[in-house]
């Protein structure tokens, strides 16, 4: 038979093949990397100095460790082309390779700023191990770290960083930190902690521009200031890889469309984790993506004739690891309400509540991240 | 015996079960797990795990 194919050995791809694999020993498996197959934790890398850890201490198995572990035929540093759904094969730098299933989880791709300036490309970014061993690099003799973007990856770099002793420049658009996750108290909170911890906000400007200047960077905002750096790192968001599959002819929107069996388009082909957006939903965080990845683990061992089953999502909270000021936070997925907030300092309490009273979602700083688990059980399923 | 959940990816650890594989047997209890260890699905930190209602 010809085998099962993963595309993507991060969380999603090695997720997926380890729950196949617990149900099905004897079926044939492949998996495609652009990297060096290295298994990690993602989310470690921008905590990577509060654990005393270098981009080596990270990797948890390494390609061949990983090979033998799932009983898998993995190919390293290779670009699969194109995908030919109706031969069921994909091309890899001029090979061809059958495949009986197909699966898509090839991540996501950080949005590059649209920068002037003559220094763009000594911008870093950071959404694998691979990018974060040349930040890390290139760190070496730097004092002054600015970061563009203060959503979740930009924070907690700021901290990782702060806490390592850099100085550290934070420029956002909007006008508090975490703006498309926290209400504007709660994200005051994180600002204010981070500062206190010795990190410059520029918020409520753009950067536009990095030139060089006197082997500096200096990044410029849309009002004109401007701030000299020696290392820049750009943390403005993921967007999911679709070229491949729309090339393909699968259906794609935020992400590649799939149902609540992980299916594309195509019935042989499915998608998941940041490449994928599920019945509608494009949530590119490990919660959901495990999850996906057992349902999808189980219906790849299933035969021919068997129901395939459909994912559900658990209340999986977003855990942001500013450690001066942790974040547990639940947007609501239901926008129909509105933040209410009590708490002093640092520790608040928000819940997202809708017109009868009842919590849709909730965010928690500081030291109310403590009562998580009463908020947990009282607010509705990501997806049911 | 109580069971535990990953808040991250809701990874259930049941301490009646332990986890073999791990060399962790059946019957260890939640504290008794290292401090340092992750959990298998998405490496999240034992931090981020909670005690369970049990029916």
């Amino acid at each position: 038979m010809d085998p099962i194919i993963i595309v993507g050995t991060g969380l999603a791809g090695y997720g997926t093949a380890r729950e196949f694999r617990k149900h099905d020993k004897e079926t044939p498996l492949v998996l495609i990397t652009r990297d060096d197959g290295a298994s990690y934790y993602k989310p470690d890398l921008s905590e990577a100095h509060a654990k005393e850890a270098s981009p080596d201490d990270l990797i948890k198995k390494n390609v061949d460790a990983m090979a033998e572990e799932l009983d898998a035929t993995i190919h390293t540093h290779r670009q699969v082309e194109s995908i030919d759904p109706e031969a069921r094969e994909l091309s890899l730098n001029g090979d061809t390779l059958k495949y009986h299933k197909l699966v898509l989880a090839f991540g996501a791709d950080p949005i590059l700023l649209n920068l002037g300036g003559d220094a763009t490309q000594s911008v870093h970014k950071v959404n694998n191990l691979a990018d974060y061993r040349s930040f890390r690099s290139h760190l070496g003799d730097a004092k002054h770290v600015a970061i563009l973007g203060a959503g979740l990856i930009g924070c907690e770099f700021a901290n990782d960083l702060v806490g390592a002793g850099y100085e550290v420049s934070v420029f956002d658009p909007a006008g508090w930190p975490l703006s498309q996750l926290l209400p504007e108290a709660c994200g005051h909170a994180v600002e204010k902690e981070l500062a206190r911890a010795g990190v410059h906000w520029h918020l409520g400007h753009a950067a536009v521009a990095v030139h060089e200047s006197n082997e500096q960077l200096q990044v410029v905002l849309d009002d004109d200031d401007s701030v000299y750096a020696d290392v820049v790192l750009s943390a403005v968001g993921l967007r999911a890889g679709v070229s491949l599959a729309q090339d393909a002819g699968l259906e794609t929107d935020q992400g590649i469309k799939v149902d609540r069996t992980l299916a594309t388009s195509d019935p042989h082909i499915y998608a998941l984790g940041d490449c994928a957006e599920v019945d509608g939903q494009w949530r590119p965080y490990v919660g959901p993506l495990m999850q996906c990845a057992r349902t999808l683990g189980k219906t790849l061992a299933g035969g021919e004739g068997d129901t395939a089953g459909a994912v559900k999502y658990p209340t999986l909270p977003i855990i942001v690891k500013t450690h001066v000021c942790p974040v547990i936070v639940y947007p609501p997925v239901d926008k129909h309400g509105e933040w209410q907030v009590e708490g002093d300092g640092a520790n608040l309490e928000a819940r997202f509540v809708n017109e009868d009273g009842e919590l849709l979602g909730f965010a928690l700083t500081g030291d109310a991240t403590n009562k998580r688990r009463d908020y947990l059980k009282d607010a509705p399923p990501l997806m049911d | 015996m109580k069971k535990w959940q990953c808040i991250v990816c809701g990874f259930e650890y049941d301490e009646a079960e332990g986890m073999p594989d791990e060399d962790i047997k059946p019957g260890t209890k939640w504290e008794d797990i290292p401090e340092d260890w992750t959990c298998p699905d998405c490496g999240a930190p034992k931090d981020d795990f909670e005690m369970m209602e049990v029916d």
